[in-house]
Order: C-alpha cells, then sequence, then structure tokens
C-alpha cells in the first residue's frame, strides 16, 4: 500500500483500486459555485496581445476541489484565461492584463509575487503531450528536483505515476524514453509530472485534443478521480467532454470584435439543462461553433 | 444538378516529350555542378597528395624547421596549431554559447536586439585580416600580450564566435518552445529550463557550429600573420605568453621560398593540416553524436 505523500492536506489516498467514475449527476440539485470556497477569485479581467485584445472583464470564482471547464468557439480565449492562471502568458512580451487574479485570496500579479512559486501550486498540462526527452523517471523526478524535494524520489515518482493511472504499464521500463510511450500514455505522463510537485491546481488546455477516443476517455477517467482532492480547470472544445467531467463550466464567446467575454457560469448540470443565456443554449445544442 | 462538362480535348497541350527532356536537362546541370566540386577538389588533394607524401615521416612530423628542406620538420607549426585551437575552443564555445542563449532566451525582441543580430550577422562576413588588425591592436599592443599564442589564439577566436554564435542561436531557435513551458510550468525559473532542457536539447547544433567554427581556426593563416613574429620557431609554445607558428604560416613561407625542395614540403604539411582538422573534427562529431543519443528523442 503506498501512502500518498499528502501531509499537507493531511490524508492518505489508497492508490490499489481506481474507482468506476462518476460520469452522471446524482440527483441532489447541483452545488452553485458561490457556496463553496473558492481557489480563484477572477475580478475585471481583460487581457491584450498587442493591441489586439483577447479578453474583457472576466469576473468569476473558480472552487476548490472541483472540476470548472471552460468551453466555447475557437478563438473566444479559453487557452488565453487559463494560461492567465499560472502566469504562462508573462512569458508573452507583447501580452498585457487588466483586472486581477485572486489565488487563495493573493493576486498573483501583485507586489511580492513571484511566478516561478506560483508555478509550483499550479501545475498545467498542455494539449500537445510535450514529456521532456529524458527517461520517464527523470521527467517526474525534474519537478521535484528544482523544486528542493529532500523525502524519498523514487517513492514521489511513484505515487505521481499511480495517481496519473500510468505506473503499471511503466514500472518496469522507467529508464526509458518518454517519448517511447504512445500518445495517451505520454499525456499522462505529464499528469503525473505536474502531480508530482505536489500542487493545489491543475491546469488543463484541451488534453485530449491530440488523442483517440480510449486514451480521452482514460484521461478523463484520471480526472474524475483527481476531481476531489484538486482543483482542476479544464479547456475543451468538446462539449460531451465538459459535461462528462466537470462540475461547473464557464461558456465564452467572442462576438464581432472577437474579443472574449464571459457569457455564462454555473453548474455544469445546469448550464447544460437550463441555460440561462439563449447563447449558450444555441452553443450547446450545436447550433453554431 | 448538372456537373460543369468536362474541358474539350483539344483545349489541353500537354507537351510531355518536351517536359521531361527539359526535367531531364535540368538534373544533367546538377550532375555537372557537382561534378565540378568534387573534381577539383579531388584534383587538389591528389596533387597535394602526389607532391607531399614522399616526405612524409616521422622525421618530419618531429623535426622543426631548417635551412634545409630534407631536415625541415613541422613539429612547431602543429602543435602551435593544437594550441591555438585549444584556446579558441575554450574561448569561443562559452562566450559564444551565453551569447546565443541571452540572445534567444532573455533579449526582449526590439531596435537593439535587432541591431546586435544584424552585425553579429556582419561580423561573420568581415575579411579574417581585419580580425588580425584588431588582435594586434587590443591584444598585442593595448593588453600588451606581445605576439604570444594567447594574443594569436583570443583573436582566432573573435574570428569564430559569430559563427558559433549564429549557429548556437540557430540550434536554440530550433528547440520546441512546449519544452520550455513544459519545465516552466512546473516551477523551474528560467535559467533552469535552460540549462535542463535548452542547452542539451540544442547541443547537437551548437556543436555542429562548433566544428565549422574550428575549420575556420585552424585553416586561417592571414590574421596571425600579423600577430606571430613569422621568424623561425624552433621551439615549442612553452607558456601562453610564448611566441608561436602554426601550420598555414609554415605553409606559407615554405611556398614562398624559390627552391623546389621548399614547395614539396609544404605539400606535405598541408596533408598534416588536413590530418589534424579531421582528427579534430571527428572529436567534435563523436561528442555531438553522443550528445544525441544522450538525449531521448
Amino acid at each position: 500500500m503506498v501512502i500518498a505523500p499528502d501531509v499537507r492536506r493531511g490524508r492518505h489516498t489508497p492508490q490499489v483500486t481506481i474507482p468506476v467514475p462518476q460520469l452522471v449527476a446524482s440527483e441532489r440539485p447541483a452545488e452553485q459555485p458561490t457556496t463553496l470556497e473558492q481557489v480563484f477569485r477572477i475580478e475585471e479581467l481583460s487581457t491584450w496581445y498587442g493591441a489586439t485584445q483577447a479578453l474583457r472583464g472576466l469576473t468569476l470564482d473558480i472552487p476548490r476541489n472541483r472540476v470548472t471547464a471552460i468551453i466555447g468557439p475557437s478563438g473566444c480565449g479559453k487557452s488565453t484565461l487559463i494560461r492567465c492562471l499560472n502566469r504562462m502568458n508573462d512569458l508573452i512580451p507583447s501580452f498585457r492584463q487588466e483586472g486581477r487574479i485572486l489565488y487563495h485570496g493573493d493576486d498573483i500579479r501583485g507586489p511580492g509575487s513571484d511566478a516561478v512559486a506560483l508555478r509550483r501550486h499550479i501545475g498545467m498540462v498542455f494539449q500537445k503531450p510535450n514529456p521532456f526527452p529524458k527517461s520517464i523517471f527523470d521527467n517526474v523526478a525534474f519537478g521535484p528536483r528544482v523544486n528542493g524535494f529532500s523525502g524519498d524520489l523514487r517513492m514521489l515518482v511513484e505515487t505521481a505515476l499511480r495517481r496519473a493511472a500510468l505506473w503499471d504499464e511503466v514500472k518496469d521500463k522507467l529508464g526509458s524514453s518518454g517519448l517511447a510511450l504512445s500518445g495517451g500514455q505520454q499525456q499522462r505522463l505529464c499528469i503525473a509530472r505536474a502531480l508530482a510537485v505536489e500542487p493545489d491546481v491543475l491546469l488543463m488546455d484541451e488534453p485530449c485534443s491530440a488523442l483517440d477516443p480510449i486514451a480521452t476517455y482514460r484521461i478523463e477517467e484520471l480526472i474524475t478521480d483527481l476531481a476531489r482532492e484538486y482543483s482542476i480547470v479544464i479547456v475543451t472544445h468538446n462539449m460531451q467532454q465538459a459535461s462528462r467531467v466537470s462540475d461547473f463550466t464557464t461558456f465564452l464567446l467572442s462576438g464581432e470584435e472577437r474579443i472574449g467575454e464571459l457569457v455564462e457560469f454555473g453548474a455544469t448540470r445546469d448550464l447544460f439543462t437550463t441555460p440561462k443565456d439563449e447563447r449558450t443554449e444555441a452553443y450547446i445544442t450545436g447550433r453554431f461553433g | 444538378m448538372t456537373v460543369a462538362p468536362l474541358a474539350v480535348a483539344a483545349r489541353w497541350r500537354p507537351r510531355l516529350a518536351t517536359r521531361s527532356r527539359s526535367g531531364r536537362a535540368f538534373l544533367l546541370l546538377c550532375y555537372a555542378a557537382t561534378a565540378i566540386g568534387i573534381l577539383s577538389l579531388v584534383v587538389l588533394l591528389a596533387d597535394t597528395a602526389i607532391k607531399g607524401a614522399p616526405q612524409l615521416s616521422w622525421e618530419f612530423l618531429t623535426s622543426y624547421p631548417s635551412r634545409f628542406a630534407a631536415r625541415s620538420g613541422v613539429l612547431a607549426a602543429a602543435v602551435g596549431t593544437l594550441y591555438l585551437a585549444l584556446i579558441v575552443i575554450v574561448v569561443s564555445f562559452p562566450l559564444g554559447i551565453a551569447t546565443a542563449i541571452y540572445l534567444e532566451e532573455y533579449a526582449k525582441p526590439g531596435l537593439l536586439n535587432r541591431i546586435v543580430q544584424t552585425n553579429i550577422g556582419n561580423l561573420a562576413g568581415v575579411p579574417s585580416i581585419i580580425y588580425g588588425m584588431l588582435g594586434l591592436a587590443v591584444f598585442v599592443r593595448a593588453l600588451s600580450l606581445q605576439r604570444s599564442l594567447l594574443a594569436g589564439g583570443l583573436t582566432i577566436a573573435v574570428l569564430v564566435l559569430p559563427i558559433v554564435i549564429i549557429n548556437a542561436q540557430e540550434a536554440i531557435r530550433a528547440v520546441p518552445s512546449s519544452l520550455r513551458h513544459a519545465s516552466l510550468a512546473l516551477g523551474a525559473t528560467r535559467w533552469e529550463t535552460v540549462w535542463h532542457h535548452v542547452l542539451p536539447a540544442a547541443l547537437p547544433g551548437v556543436l555542429t557550429g562548433t566544428i565549422l567554427a574550428l575549420s575556420r581556426a585552424i585553416g586561417e593563416a592571414a590574421p596571425i600573420i600579423l600577430i606571430s613574429s613569422i621568424a623561425f620557431i624552433a621551439f615549442l609554445p612553452d607558456g601562453l605568453l610564448d611566441s608561436f607558428t602554426i601550420l598555414p604560416i609554415q605553409i606559407f613561407i615554405w611556398v614562398s621560398k624559390p627552391q623546389e625542395a621548399f614547395h614539396a614540403i609544404a605539400a606535405s604539411a598541408i596533408l598534416v593540416l588536413l590530418a589534424l582538422l579531421l582528427t579534430l573534427n571527428a572529436i567534435a562529431i563523436f561528442v555531438r553524436d553522443r550528445s544525441r543519443r544522450s538525449a531521448q528523442w
């Protein structure tokens, strides 16, 4: 029995059995984002790349230890929004941001904040699997190493790989290249790599768009498994995926000027069954996008 | 629903024969161009080998130059060339890579960056004699290194620096940004990202640039003519501040003598220079291939 190095949250996670994903919503009324503790509070967020505005006036709270999906047609700013959360946009020289993003109450771009420190707590999984051209072990161990992890590295790597439901497939070949794995395995390796630094949030930017349906299903299963321990934000243009894996859904849309705005945010079940905005209804019923 | 009628056959003239003839003609042209290059190289090498090979002997490799062609050797020049190559690598490799990293990973795009970039490009094309004058003014005179091995080595290092930088930049640029993002998203700093991921991935390309730079460095005579004292060097350099000579200079000296015998040993010296060049490149290629394998693409 492996005990997850999860002392911070003071709870042990049995790693052996993979519970059946809860793909069907329960009968209880849906939780509302406002009644939950938030991990992110986004206030009047507007962003620009050079002179081109990408997002305008977004305000929403992202609940802690839940899955929040960001949906919307191409070019509506989904990726921009998720990349604001771990300050990956700061790498783009022409990027500019107004408004605030609070992470556990602290402005992530405020004075004294540090993108490097922030990103340790906010893991990210990218659209295309991007393992390092190194061994599977080193892929997972890199994050703990640079962040000064001083415990049992092998155990940490094993735990991360187990959490990402990859351990059984790779335990005999930890020394071989991460790039020798299949696409779906690579993506789970990237998830393991993100989990290895014991983050609090997991950002996923269309994590399944480069995968086949079976690999996609496994990742979705994994998201459901991880959902109660991590705050997960997932960008997807697959509405079925959003309805399957997420607790809450944000619908973004860009109008004539091609600037992304928030149309609707709420419990996924409500948004997909009784959308408040007619544009949401039009989008989820497939009338555009 | 009506479909647009197919084109009438009379409107098409495929001229297949003419087109395939011109294709063959072009192929022939390419063959000819390649053959001219290879042939002239073969002729040059064969001519040198025929002239130079008879004088090649252990004595030739281990003797100092002499007034008599038969007793002359390339020891001082060969060792000088090796030392020079070492200094060039030690100086230009780290400087060049550091510059490339700065320009690619840190420098903000803008006017200043563009000016620097253009200038590096231009510097790669500056005639080498200009570098000799720079070396003479800066290293020999201003820094009073005299006509030493160090002054020569630094001059050639500056000469090949643009080549190293440009190649390293291209190699660094070729590293996919997804790799950088993966590392940064884990909470690695920019430097950790460069050191652990960008540089290892770029190393093979960087080493290719070094091979090119080294070949250039070893073959240069012009700048060293200004810097070394071309005199009769019948000793090995003792330290960095000793005077020295190199193979291209030795060849230049022997070729400019009137006696036929010296022309022959100049050809032998060219063969030694070629062997040295191939050996150094082989080492660099070996290192490059190893670094390619260690990155598990």
